[in-house]
């Protein structure tokens, strides 16, 4: 027992310092505003100009008006660029050539990176239907019953692995290929290996879901897929991993972005866990329950969170045309949420059959995720701060900002349900399956939307043909979302009270649930629903439906010299 | 790190092996560990390895997601009311000895199974149960699993295991035999029981 209490002392000694830590560098003001690294995602003098490729010329052009008072980004402009404010076509030369240069680094991967996201929506559609399918037979057991596939045991492991390795991991793939060129500045390298990489994941993906389908699950939550099919994940995974890292040798930057260190950081720690979680023969009985949510947790920490957060640290401020509020900030939350996300998997065995100081250390570093948690937050609120009308114009921002409150709030409930009183209540009730949504769907799914809306425009060379649907989309999956949300959390809450009650019969908190089941399959219609417009308006896209447009607007000359105008006469 | 670069700046070298030092805390701490210290934990005088038939049960279980809503893990009565609702003493380690994969779960939309076979020994109960749970338990939302069971016109053929259905879920000229699949599957329920005395906690 001497080692054991010898590393809850250790960690909590760790933790501790790392609090302390914290606070002495905010007294410091180590996280002051202005870094150049922030700055890497804009081209020379393109502070102050937004950019939202999903937006209509309107709404672009009432975003810029919303984003226009913050002179304070005047600063960045060059001498020699001010100097030529006079000289108009000596402006718009340099602003061609920046808009081409970027032009190139967004061609050399909108191949992969459409395909890719093309094969995440086809996921996304299928596995929305498999949820819906799980959520109603939960209160109508009796329907469709004849299909062994179909049972509740198979359509929702089914349902998790379509939206985890399917929608959420090759849309994080996508994403994260098409950011890596504009944050390194350099053209994609090898991008033909992503290519066959997110075939192989596909396939693979495919393939694990007819295995479950088949009744050939591994029977362990989150990796479910038989052994032999993970390869062609693992195989497939490496691949996609492959051009990030020549790219990063070759970059033409010299900070890295935050984005970067989360994608960077988020393709070396998933294989790795994958691979050790997956491995045959090597975990057994309660040993292997700690590995298995040493995994569940850390797909979501380590991987998903990562991809996430290096999509909204890429947009917000891109849309805004306006810097990241701290650089020290973002990199002090990186830190903090690798240390501390990574050992919170215990907190899925509060009660069971473990050693108890493994659940001590997960429940101390679930509570200290608030760090990295509110790291996160004051940089990106702030970054927002003061310019939340800009939510109203354009269509990403409205995604990827929500996104971005929906994992404070989904983290800061993560904490709070890993209390040992909190969790005795809501363990074991549909009150966690709301809470994975809040994080898988409220945050993760939502930025995707909203990076979707802003890449896709630059794969394609074409504007989304229908603006009205990209609303459309918006209000039913937040409707939808709203009501899975609230009242499953609701309903699971009074189910844990219930069988925590001796004298409450145990059917009675299977009867109380009954209707809160009813309102998610509710919601999670509405939300079917607005992935069919999303994926209608995805595919009008790809086959150039509607009106015919523009091609896609880099940057807007125009703009940047009404600022330069309005510097020079101040 | 090239000149001239701060203390914070970030490179690929410190990206990587942040990264990777990290992640061995955390799998030394959940993985490896747990690994050494349960390791040599034998299993209780009490357990009986699984049987073929069983171990064949437990595969149907697995293969039909049971664990997405009957978890098996009792827990102490100081936290949860689990002995009182007849889910067993709190488990240790030493009750999954035979258990891989391992079947914890993490839904109670059904109660606990660990000690199933000891709360409801009897085969007739259990198979009719699985045909359709509301013959039984009026209310449960349980699925049934009719891809589990034949159902025969007439007569059954000898060696046939029948569902004795209640009478009211019992259609005439109609009998429902159990696949062997249904069989295993009962015979694996039937042997969740860790009702013997938990041992003292290893030194």
């Amino acid at each position: 027992m001497d080692l054991t209490v010898g590393i809850l002392l250790g960690t909590f000694v760790l933790s501790v310092l790392a609090l302390f830590f914290f606070i002495w560098s905010m007294a410091q003001g180590l996280f002051g505003t202005g870094q150049s690294a922030a700055a890497v995602i804009f081209a020379r003098n393109e502070f102050g100009i937004v950019e939202d490729p999903a937006a209509t010329a309107e709404q672009q052009g009432d975003l810029q008006q919303e984003m226009d008072p913050n002179e304070q980004y005047y600063d960045y402009f060059d001498e020699a660029m001010l100097a030529a404010t006079r000289d108009r076509l000596a402006v718009r030369r340099r602003l061609r050539a920046d808009a081409d240069h970027r032009s190139r680094a967004d061609q050399s991967s909108a191949g992969v990176v459409g395909v890719c996201l093309t094969l995440a929506v086809v996921w996304l559609v299928l596995a929305s239907f498999a949820g819906l399918i799980s959520s109603i037979k939960l209160h109508a057991p009796d329907w469709w019953v004849q299909y062994d596939w179909l049972t509740f045991g198979r359509i929702r492991p089914i349902h998790l692995n379509m939206v985890a390795y399917g929608w959420c991991s090759l849309a994080g793939i996508g994403v994260a290929l098409w950011l890596i060129p504009r944050l390194l500045k350099k053209r994609l390298i090898g991008a033909k290996y992503a290519l066959v990489g997110g075939a192989l994941w596909s396939t693979g993906v495919f393939a694990g879901t007819v295995a479950i389908g088949m009744g050939y699950s591994e029977g362990l939550e989150w990796l479910e897929f038989p052994w032999q099919i993970d390869i062609l994940l693992v195989i497939g995974g490496a691949l996609v991993g492959f051009p990030l890292w020549l790219t990063l040798l070759r970059r033409k930057v010299e900070s890295l972005y935050v984005s970067v260190w989360y994608i960077g950081a988020g393709l070396l720690w998933f294989p790795i866990l994958f691979v050790i979680g997956n491995w045959p023969g090597l975990h057994f009985g309660v040993q292997q329950a700690t590995t298995n949510w040493w995994f569940g947790h850390n797909v979501l920490g380590l991987w998903f969170t990562p991809l996430g957060l290096a999509a909204a640290y890429y947009f917000i401020p891109k849309v805004l045309g306006k810097p990241i509020h701290s650089y020290n900030l973002s990199l002090l939350g990186f830190w903090s949420l690798a240390f501390f996300y990574s050992q919170v998997g215990g907190h899925h065995l509060i009660g069971g059959p473990v050693p108890s100081w493994l659940i001590t250390i997960s429940i101390v570093q679930s509570m200290m995720m608030v760090i990295p948690v509110f790291a996160v937050a004051v940089n990106q609120h702030m970054t927002v701060l003061g310019n939340f009308r800009a939510l109203i114009y354009s269509p990403v921002l409205r995604f990827v900002v929500l996104g971005a409150m929906m994992y404070t709030a989904a983290s800061v409930q993560g904490s709070l349900e890993a209390l040992r009183s909190i969790n005795t209540v809501t363990h074991f009730t549909h009150a966690t399956v709301a809470h994975s949504h809040l994080g898988l769907y409220g945050f993760f799914t939502m930025v995707m939307f909203g990076s979707i809306y802003f890449i896709m425009p630059r794969v394609m060379n074409w504007e989304w043909p229908f603006p009205s649907l990209i609303s459309l989309h918006f209000w039913l999956v937040l409707a939808g979302f709203s009501i899975y949300f609230i009242w499953l959390s609701i309903g699971g809450w009074l189910q844990g009270f219930a069988m925590l009650d001796e004298k409450t019969p145990f059917m009675q908190s299977v009867a109380l649930t009954l209707p809160y089941l009813q309102a998610r399959s509710i919601g999670g219609g509405l939300m079917t629903l607005g992935h069919l417009v999303f994926a209608a308006h995805f595919f009008a896209m790809g086959w150039k439906f509607g009106p015919t447009r523009l091609g896609a607007a880099l940057l807007e000359p125009s703009m940047l010299l009404r600022l330069l105008n309005k510097k020079v006469a101040a | 790190m090239s000149a001239g670069q701060s203390f914070w700046e970030m490179d690929e070298l410190r990206l990587v092996s942040g990264a990777m030092v990290i992640l061995s805390v955390a799998t030394g701490a959940l993985v490896v560990l747990p690994y050494l210290l349960l390791e040599n934990v034998k299993p209780p005088a009490g357990l009986k390895p699984y049987t073929n038939e069983q171990l064949a049960g437990r595969q149907t279980y697995i293969a039909n997601g049971c664990v997405y809503c009957h978890s098996q893990q009792p827990r102490d009565i100081k936290q949860a009311p689990d002995f009182a609702r007849g889910w067993g003493r709190a488990s240790v380690a030493g009750d999954y000895a035979y258990d891989t994969p391992h079947l914890l779960g993490t839904m109670r939309t059904g109660p606990d199974l660990l000690n199933i076979g000891a709360r409801q020994p009897s085969k007739d109960w259990q198979l009719g149960h699985l045909y359709q749970p509301r013959a039984y338990t009026p209310g449960s939302i349980m699925p049934p699993f009719p891809h589990l069971f034949e159902i025969r016109q007439g007569q059954a053929q000898a060696g046939d295991t029948v569902v004795k259905l209640p009478p009211a879920f019992a259609r005439p000229g109609e009998v429902v035999v159990a696949k062997p699949e249904a069989l295993a599957l009962v015979a694996y329920l039937l042997a969740l029981d860790r009702t013997y005395p938990a041992l003292p906690e290893k030194r």
